[in-house]
């Protein structure tokens, strides 16, 4: 078996703010356990989960680790494939100006596409 | 009367539970309810609505650490963990919206 048979499309849906619950953190740290694995990997933020990506978190003040510069840090480990819904960013009043990684906006039915054509979908 | 929130109002009912249910005093939004502080956000019109018949309050902090600093509604008041414990003791009682 060739190896790019052995690859498969991972998907990672976040949709939680950080901080508030674990969600956030524990899918960043499960996508930089997938990268060893040399996967098709997707992320794509949601909901409230496009609030991980706001510029500017400062947590000093609730003694959290900030863990927003890890999102910088995906290209290094060649996760690339960010996706950022815009009826999300819109309904909370930011724009891709606010976020602090390049990503790709998409509309919903876009997504929901995108979201079908993967092998594997890990929601948090 | 003191009522706490602590959910986005976007994925949680529970602010807008509050709002239905409590007629006024003081609400004070904490963790990932910092959110409905902020302009532009879709539940704006709605904390705009209750801040003629509440005194809304925002947990700094938790504003900050959400990047949103810069974004609070005009009116609502931010305050840091003492003023938190100030408003549990100046109001009678108080409810957590879990």
């Amino acid at each position: 078996m060739s190896e790019a048979s052995n690859v498969k499309k991972f998907m990672f849906v976040n949709r939680k703010a950080p901080y508030g619950t674990i969600y956030a953190l524990e899918s960043l740290e499960v996508v930089l356990i997938t990268a060893a694995f040399d996967q098709d990997v997707s992320l794509i933020f949601l909901d409230d989960g496009v609030y991980q990506l706001k510029k500017g978190q400062q947590t000093k003040g609730i003694e959290n680790k900030n863990f927003s510069p890890a999102y910088r840090a995906l290209e290094g480990y060649d996760i690339e494939k960010l996706y950022v819904e815009k009826e999300s960013l819109e309904a909370r009043g930011l724009s891709e100006a606010d976020l602090l990684v390049d990503v790709t906006v998409l509309g919903s039915k876009e997504m929901g596409e995108l979201m079908s054509q993967q092998d594997v979908v890990l929601s948090f | 009367m003191l009522h706490i929130i602590n959910k986005s109002p976007l994925t949680n009912s529970s602010l807008g539970n509050c709002l239905r249910v409590a007629q006024s005093g003081d609400i004070l939004l904490i963790e990932d309810a910092v959110y409905a502080a902020t302009s532009g956000n879709s539940f704006e019109g709605k904390i705009r609505e209750a801040m003629g018949r509440f005194k809304v309050y925002v947990l700094q902090p938790d504003l900050e650490a959400r990047g949103l600093a810069d974004r609070l509604i005009a009116g609502i008041t931010p305050v840091d963990y003492g003023g938190f414990v100030d408003l549990t003791t100046t109001n009678k009682n108080c409810q957590s919206w879990l």
